[in-house]
């Protein structure tokens, strides 16, 4: 009778193992937000001294770092934190649920959706702030849901609906780069801005909207976290273990779009953060519990340095989207040494 | 001609070949709608021009603005009429090479490499001859092709038409994001951005289309040779080998035309995407699958298809422009699609 219980309590000692590594992990890339956060806040230009970044932030008046912290770098730090989030969470359903660490919002459309409705109401439309993420929004949710609806034949295959993605991503770049041809240069600056993907001149008002979206969005997707890791197993296993496939998928594509969307809204596409966040997360995590979280964190992680990179350590500025874009290439490189060791689809 | 109609996997009835009477009728067709089209692209812009003026101006005459114009107007219909050849061309090799539907030099990241490959070459080795800009472009186009190829083929199942075009999306978005870092700081040449990431053939002049001819040349006389050979690697790897074919020689040579025609169009035109796909396909539906007509075929059609997309975007947005490459994207993509959703998944 001993032999049954021992391997129960073998199994239990196990997940309870797992579960605290996840933990573990989940902690580490919270201090590592903080810390990246920290750095972000007190060094720049000039350097202020943690002292002084502590009481900006707990609302106090300090001479001279009450601006340069709280009116320059909080507000930065704020916004690529929560965009950060957004895109790794966003990222990382699609791959999940797509089963391919290449489909990522960058390459299925979602992103130019979002970037050619933001280029076409600031050109075209003259509109400028709030209205234009909000067209952003709506914009990225109805490609996704073009997408979904030209790729259905006999229901959605993931395979159909990448392919499709690219297509229609394809065209709307060229809408994008027509209406930025025929643009009149002060509108220039700004509809770049929202092709390169940079939190310059961001302030605290527009981060609230982030977070409200980063809470429903979110929410939605880690309350169905379960059924999306069972996605991962195929379509035909996720069915026979209980979960409701298409159902499921319909939830997941408009949750993570939503998040993306809204993410591009207030930062523009900031380019290969959601594709990155998901492997990385993965390399991470391997086989201790879910992906989602520590995939949200990585992103915000990634943000933060690709922002400060780009601000202090290169000879000229960048804005965000231009490092994280840099990085996508060397990504590439690692997949094929990592594909082609490991052998995966 | 039925001998030559098989029933496809998907229910449908399909050409595989035709008889060489009506493909001589089409290949006659072809070259009339060039003529009209050449004709066309003279003629028609933002100021239509009569048939004296364009006489007159062939003969050297620039002392009205029509006759002006249509001097402008003559090299650009040049460039047109190869740089379309040229990709039509490219394209059908690229699918027949990878044996995918799916394949073309926009969607597989070869021009954006090119591209890339050119930004660099300018904005931090300070080139500036054309000559370099078309070796360089070549260099980046074949670079984009290998690099492609390993990621897509990589992993379980070989190169499949999904996995080359992921490999060759994503590809494409990390080099556009990499000629705007190239750029960006760089105020000199940041107003030419936007020309190296959408193509069109507005700047042509004589003097680069006679720089980047021999290029396109020899990229001709090796892509049309290798009809045969392709037609043998259309058999499977193992048929081919077993009939003789050194398959892995084959497709090096082939690559290599398909990557001198695209290397040298994007050097000259900026990346003109979905032309390379579109063309092939409609080409196919004309001749069959023999190479040795496809090839030739696709190389009118894409000159064709590029001439008509440049004419359409000069009329559509009077008295503005728009480029040939939005104009052929918004074209391919949809057909792109189509294609995708005529597929059966397990094919793809």
């Amino acid at each position: 009778m001993t032999a049954p219980s021992s391997t129960l309590a073998v199994v239990i000692a196990h997940r309870r193992k797992r579960a605290r590594r996840h933990h573990a992990i989940i902690a580490t890339l919270l201090t590592l937000v903080a810390v990246t956060f920290g750095v972000t806040l007190s060094i720049g230009q000039s350097i202020t001294p943690p002292s002084d970044v502590l009481r900006v932030l707990l609302g106090e008046p300090v001479p001279g770092a009450s601006f340069t912290v709280g009116q320059l770098r909080l507000p930065r730090a704020v916004l690529s934190i929560l965009a950060g989030l957004c895109f790794g969470l966003g990222g990382v359903a699609f791959q999940v649920m797509l089963r391919n660490p290449l489909a990522s919002p960058d390459t299925i459309g979602i992103t130019s959706g979002a970037g050619a409705a933001a280029v076409f109401a600031i050109v075209v439309l003259s509109m400028t702030g709030p209205m234009v993420s909000v067209i952003a929004v709506v914009a990225g949710l109805g490609v996704a849901l073009l997408v979904y609806a030209l790729s259905f034949r006999n229901g959605v295959a993931g395979t159909r609906l990448i392919l499709v993605g690219i297509g229609v991503s394809a065209m709307l770049q060229s809408v994008i780069a027509y209406i930025l041809q025929s643009a009149p240069a002060w509108n220039l600056q700004e509809a770049m801005r929202w092709l390169t993907g940079s939190v310059n001149g961001a302030q605290l008002g527009q981060a609230l909207p982030l977070l409200l979206a980063l809470i429903f969005f979110g929410g939605l997707l880690l309350v169905r976290g379960r059924d999306l890791e069972t996605l991962r197993l195929g379509d035909d296993t996720a069915a026979a273990l209980g979960t409701r496939v298409s159902n499921t998928r319909m939830l997941v594509i408009v949750a993570a779009v939503g998040l993306i969307a809204s993410a591009t809204a207030a930062s523009g596409p900031i380019a290969f953060v959601a594709f990155l966040s998901g492997p990385i997360a993965g390399r991470i995590v391997r086989n201790d519990g879910s992906v989602l979280i520590p995939s949200a964190l990585t992103g915000a992680v990634l943000v933060l340095a690709a922002d400060y990179v780009g601000q202090h350590l290169l000879p000229s500025r960048y804005p965000v989207g231009v490092v994280t874009g840099a990085l996508g290439a060397p990504y590439l490189l690692y997949l094929i040494v990592r594909i082609n060791r490991i052998g995966g689809s | 001609m039925t001998a030559g109609i098989i029933k496809t996997s998907d229910g449908r009835w399909s050409p595989v070949s035709r008889s060489n009477r009506m493909r001589s009728l089409w290949l006659a067709a072809l070259f009339a709608l060039v003529i009209v089209l050449l004709a066309a692209s003279v003629t028609v812009g933002t100021r239509n021009v009569g048939w004296d003026d364009v006489a007159a101006a062939m003969g050297g005459a620039q002392n009205n603005i029509d006759r002006a114009s249509v001097a402008l107007r003559i090299p650009r219909t040049v460039l047109a009429l190869l740089a379309g050849g040229a990709l039509g061309l490219a394209g059908a090799i690229m699918q027949g090479v990878t044996r995918n539907p799916l394949a073309d030099p926009g969607i597989l990241g070869v021009n954006m490499g090119a591209s890339l490959a050119v930004v660099v070459g300018v904005a931090w080795f300070g080139m500036s001859s054309l000559y370099a800009y078309i070796w360089v472009a070549i260099l980046g186009a074949g670079c984009a092709a290998i690099f492609v190829y390993a990621i897509g083929s990589l992993g379980r199942g070989g190169a499949t038409p999904l996995k080359m075009a992921l490999a060759g999306a994503a590809t494409s978005v990390t080099f556009a994001s990499m000629v705007i870092a190239v750029v960006l700081p760089r105020g000199d040449i940041a107003g030419g951005i936007h020309s190296w990431q959408i193509g069109g053939v507005g700047g042509a002049t004589y003097e680069r289309i006679l720089r980047v001819l021999p290029f396109l040349l020899v990229g001709f006389v090796i892509s049309l040779l290798s009809a045969r050979k392709l037609n043998s690697l259309a058999l499977g790897d193992e048929l081919a080998t077993g009939l003789g074919e050194s398959v892995a020689t084959a497709r090096a040579v082939a690559s290599l035309g398909a990557i001198l025609l695209c290397g040298a169009t994007t050097a000259i035109c900026g990346p003109i995407g979905f032309l390379g796909l579109v063309v092939p396909h409609l080409c196919r539906l004309l001749v069959g699958v023999d190479h040795r007509w496809l090839l030739p075929f696709s190389t009118l059609a894409g000159a064709c298809l590029l001439l008509a997309a440049d004419v359409l975007g000069r009329i559509v947005a009077r008295p503005a422009e728009i480029d040939v490459g939005i104009v052929t994207a918004m074209i391919g993509a949809p057909f792109f699609i189509w294609i995708v959703r005529r597929q059966r998944v397990r094919d793809l």
